[in-house]
């Protein structure tokens, strides 16, 4: 980057006067030199840019710094005998139109350089003596050499608009203190620093207790969700591969039909089951089994068991699915020459399948950790984050910090507090993947069971 | 070998009868599904397990009894959202794997790399802002929205797809810009009619989403009960106060929506075994 920045800057020297005006007025570069579409599209860009900012993205850029001053107000208006509305600044869409208004400002410096370095290239070329290609010979160029462009340009925009600008929005709305008692336009939200931070890591004693609480079951619940699944996923994926075993397919279908339900409904169905006078009590009292129905969902622990349980019917198939094809891939002579020292099927499942599975699905068995840590559904389906807590600050017993993360935003709109354990859960999250990551690339490079 | 064909036997035996069992514990909620969408007698709990009567006024009651839970038309609107963001998606998300597969450009590691931590944010940190978003821009609480939010995440999904594409051999493309191809006529001609597989799986993955979403409705759609989609509105007919009335129709209408997407799934159940293992060792 350094290097061809100090190009261009040389490059630009070297170019004659058209070129260096073109860092003020865009496109002179092109339109002296005869390419005048072109340049009359930088010319038409850096217009639009300024119409933009001196219009609309200049007055929220100014608040920036403050999210604004004024909130709405309401007046009573004597003559008219009701409360009027003035209206004021609003937190939310400063910052909302600000966050854009940056945007489009990187992406007018890129196009600014663009402009730059075509002015360069047109000067160069005239020197040369060479010919001008037109807009529509360059245009042409984008179904090949630079095909990446045309291919990635919609992608990117819609990446853009809907992931990077509302994670940036909501990344700064972490060092903000837009919660439920600071709603704008009635009241506004301004910039508090770190205070969101110190507030869940260490000063104030209820979301400390909340956050940590929760961010130990997150763990706890990760580890036995994963560790479950894959223990019983493997054995039943070893129970249908085994040779004996007639028609595969038929018994994979079979498990795999009540995980392709959508979550929604197989889920509720089991919460409403599991409720003190649900089906599975019903079952249970009809068996004999127990004379009180068991509260499944109000009791800490027997709700903790119970959405990993579910969670094993939910996991299992998966799991079950994806190491089919994995087990198909060991080499075959690996058992033959197993069998033939004698070694049972036991042994065999000891030595051979699960050193061989654990190596092979490692990356794989780290994604689906990282995925458990943000298992929205199961948990929120199945228990709603219940049973609910005084200790904790808005969240339950069940909780995952990704469940607490959606309630505090949807239902008590604290989204400070919310953007706050979004960011932890990214960082959580990326060392987890950072782990995977390195992990696949030594399977790539090792090969060792090839 | 021969000697111990009693002891196979025995044990072939044992082994069918474990997953028979084990298949009979997995289709208990199905069973309970459909049990439930033919019970005759309303209300989600009942002090017994088999139904006293049976009946088919739950299917019914779902296209005739619309003043409240309006089924058919967010069968309609979910059909035209999955439709058209199972389009964009596909056609994107290919794209996409395209050119991290086959191009080579200076930014490509970066944008990979930029690619690999935006999906590490959790999804719902940022739906609060895309609310917002689409407010400013008049589009919340309209179908066009979901279409946008449940397609706008493609470029982050290209992995299974890459990994695919990866896999087709270069001497194709070679070839081809031996006699004088483009790259955007290698992408059309030969890449993509050599993924048929992939183009599949990622149509019917895409199309599967909007079925089974209900949170993203939740937030975009408010109380707009006729743009709710079938997720979000099976969703309401289970809350506190309809439960009673309407468990059942709830049922029967889960069993509609869930019956085509098993049968997707059972589709993709193929592709799933091998592919997204051999994407996933390929990182």
């Amino acid at each position: 980057m350094q290097k061809a920045k100090r190009c261009l800057l040389r490059r630009l020297r070297e170019a004659d006067a058209s070129a260096r005006l073109s860092c003020a007025v865009m496109g002179l570069g092109c339109l002296r030199h005869g390419q005048v579409a072109k340049g009359l599209l930088y010319l038409a860009a850096e217009g639009l840019f300024i119409a933009y900012m001196a219009c609309f993205g200049g007055r929220y850029l100014a608040k920036f710094g403050t999210l604004g001053d004024t909130a709405q107000a309401r007046v009573w208006s004597e003559e008219l005998q009701i409360y009027q509305r003035i209206p004021g600044d609003n937190s939310m869409l400063i910052l909302l139109y600000s966050v854009l208004s940056i945007a489009l400002c990187v992406l007018f410096v890129v196009i600014w350089r663009m402009n730059l370095l075509s002015a360069c290239r047109a000067c160069e070329r005239a020197r040369a003596g060479e010919k001008q290609p037109s807009l529509l010979v360059e245009a042409r160029a984008l179904l090949d050499e630079r095909f990446h462009v045309t291919l990635l340009s919609a992608p990117m925009v819609s990446l853009l608009l809907f992931t990077v600008l509302p994670i940036v929005f909501m990344v700064l709305i972490a060092f903000t203190n837009f919660d439920a008692d600071h709603q704008p336009p009635g009241s506004l939200f301004t910039w508090t620093g770190m205070t969101n931070v110190t507030d869940v890591f260490l000063g104030n004693a209820v979301k400390t207790r909340t956050f940590f609480g929760i961010f130990g079951w997150t763990m706890v619940w990760a580890v036995l969700a994963t560790f479950t699944n894959y223990i019983f996923g493997l054995l039943l994926a070893v129970v249908i591969n085994n040779k004996l075993v007639k028609a595969k397919k038929t018994w994979r279908t079979l498990f795999i039909i009540p995980v392709a339900i959508p979550q929604f409904v197989s889920l509720l169905l089991i919460s409403r089951a599991l409720e003190p006078s649900g089906a599975i009590n019903v079952a249970l009292m009809e068996l004999g089994w127990i004379d009180a129905p068991l509260p499944f969902l109000l009791d800490e622990r027997l709700a903790r068991m119970a959405v990993v349980v579910i969670n094993m019917w939910i996991g299992i198939p998966y799991t079950m699915m994806t190491f089919s094809g994995v087990l198909m891939n060991i080499p075959s002579e690996l058992y033959e020459s197993a069998e033939m020292d004698g070694a049972g099927p036991v042994r065999r499942f000891f030595s051979i399948t699960l050193p061989y599975m654990v190596f092979v699905t490692t990356p794989q068995t780290i994604t689906t950790f990282v995925a458990n840590i943000n298992n929205f559904n199961v948990i929120y389906l199945l228990t709603a984050g219940g049973p609910f807590s005084l200790d904790y600050y808005q969240a339950g017993k069940t909780d995952l910090l990704v469940t607490w993360l959606y309630k505090l935003t949807v239902d008590h709109h604290d989204y400070a507090l919310a953007s706050t354990i979004g960011i932890f859960i990214f960082m959580l999250v990326s060392v987890c993947s950072l782990a995977v990551y390195n992990r696949s690339r030594a399977v790539r490079k090792e090969d060792m069971f090839q | 070998m021969k000697m111990a064909s009693g002891r196979r036997r025995r044990l072939s035996f044992l082994l069918h009868a474990l997953l028979a069992a084990l298949a009979l514990l997995w289709m208990i909620p199905v069973f309970w599904l459909l049990l439930s969408s033919f019970r005759a007698e309303p209300g989600a709990y009942t002090p017994y397990l088999w139904p006293k009567g049976f009946t088919l006024d739950n299917y019914a009651r779902l296209f005739t009894d619309t003043r409240l839970f309006n089924f058919p038309r967010w069968f309609g609107n979910t059909l035209l959202v999955a439709v058209c963001s199972c389009l964009i998606t596909t056609v994107l998300t290919l794209m996409v794997a395209y050119v991290y597969s086959r191009l080579r450009f200076k930014s490509r590691r970066a944008l990979m790399n930029a690619s690999l931590v935006l999906g590490m944010f959790p999804g719902f940190m940022s739906m609060i802002a895309i609310y917002h978003f689409l407010k400013a821009v008049g589009l919340d609480q309209t179908l066009l929205a979901l279409i946008l939010v449940y397609s706008g995440g493609a470029a982050l999904n290209y992995h299974i797809a890459k990994g695919f594409f990866d896999t087709i051999p270069k001497a194709l493309d070679e070839a081809a810009t031996l006699d004088g191809a483009s790259k955007s006529v290698i992408f059309w001609r030969i890449i993509l009619p050599n993924a048929r597989p992939i183009v599949v799986n990622t149509a019917i993955n895409a199309f599967i989403a909007p079925w089974c979403d209900f949170i993203f409705v939740s937030v975009i759609m408010k109380d707009n009960y006729d743009n709710y989609t079938v997720a979000k509105g099976l969703y309401t007919m289970v809350d506190k106060a309809n439960i009673y009335d309407w468990y059942t129709a709830f049922c029967a209408a889960a069993v509609l929506i869930a019956v085509p997407i098993v049968l997707l799934f059972i589709r993709l159940q193929s592709f799933y075994v091998s592919g997204v293992t051999s994407g996933s060792v390929k990182g």
